[in-house]
């Protein structure tokens, strides 16, 4: 009964340590990222300006996949109960979606495009409605990527 | 086989339309990775093989969107739009639409 208690205990402090740790890593990362990238614009509008001298089009996107730790799982599970800001969720994904962007854009670079249109953003979580549902989510951002002619 | 999310190419023109195309796949998580991704989840971060699965099954999505235009004569699919689905615990269907058109040079 006590040994329940114990690895209970455990793994909130793992997931606590690690977690934290994980998440301010990738939050740097993301940031030194997102700097390297400025030049590469991303529009929601659904078509380019028309005097765009374009050479090519084709559909780029990125997915990623992140789960919450188990701390901030129960601490959300405590939330849960009174209601109110999901910090710990926000969080997750925040970063899930500026992880897929980035992705993106690294794939519309690779091409050698300029500029991403139409871009649209997808959330899926693959795990619900399993017992021990697992906090984690997917998203998926994809637009068509744009080659301006040179003239 | 030009596929875009655009509702036209901006630097051709659309001499034809060949109506809605689509591909899906359902992809179910394999065991040993499920348990992988149960340590993972003590520790928060990047289930890369869960991002890698669904990379996949959208790849082959779009690949059956593709067949399925390319026997029809189109030579591009335009609007294309994704989803996803959960049709049972543990499984995840991915679907991939959209127009396929016959696209000519300006």
């Amino acid at each position: 009964m006590y040994i329940d208690l114990i690895v209970v205990v455990i793994l909130l402090i793992l997931g606590y340590g690690f977690g934290r740790h994980a998440e301010r890593r990738h939050y740097q990362s993301i940031i030194r990222r997102e700097k390297e990238m400025q030049g590469m614009l991303t529009f929601s509008t659904k078509m380019p300006p028309q005097d765009l001298r374009i050479s090519n089009a084709r559909l780029v996107g990125g997915n990623v996949v992140i789960s919450v730790d188990y701390f901030k799982r129960f601490v959300s599970g405590l939330r849960g109960l009174i209601g109110g800001r999901m910090k710990t969720y926000e969080t997750l994904l925040d970063r899930a979606r500026r992880e897929a962007i980035l992705r993106m854009k690294a794939e519309a670079q690779e091409l050698g495009a300029g500029m991403i249109f139409n871009v649209k953003m997808e959330t899926a979580s693959i795990s619900k409605g399993a017992k021990d549902a697992i906090g984690s989510v997917e998203v998926y951002a994809y637009g068509t990527a744009i080659t301006l002619a040179s003239r | 086989m030009i596929l875009s999310n655009l509702e036209s190419v901006p630097y051709r023109t659309v001499s034809k339309q060949l109506g809605l195309v689509q591909g899906s796949t359902v992809r179910a998580k394999h065991i040993g990775k499920d348990i992988l991704a149960g340590f993972k989840n003590v520790f928060g971060g990047e289930l890369k093989a869960y991002t890698e699965l669904l990379q996949e099954a959208r790849k082959e999505a779009v690949g059956r969107m593709v067949q399925q235009a390319e026997a029809i004569g189109a030579n591009a699919i335009l609007n294309i739009r994704f989803s996803t689905s959960s049709v049972t615990q543990g499984a995840a269907e991915l679907f991939a639409y959209g127009t396929a058109v016959v696209l000519e040079d300006r």
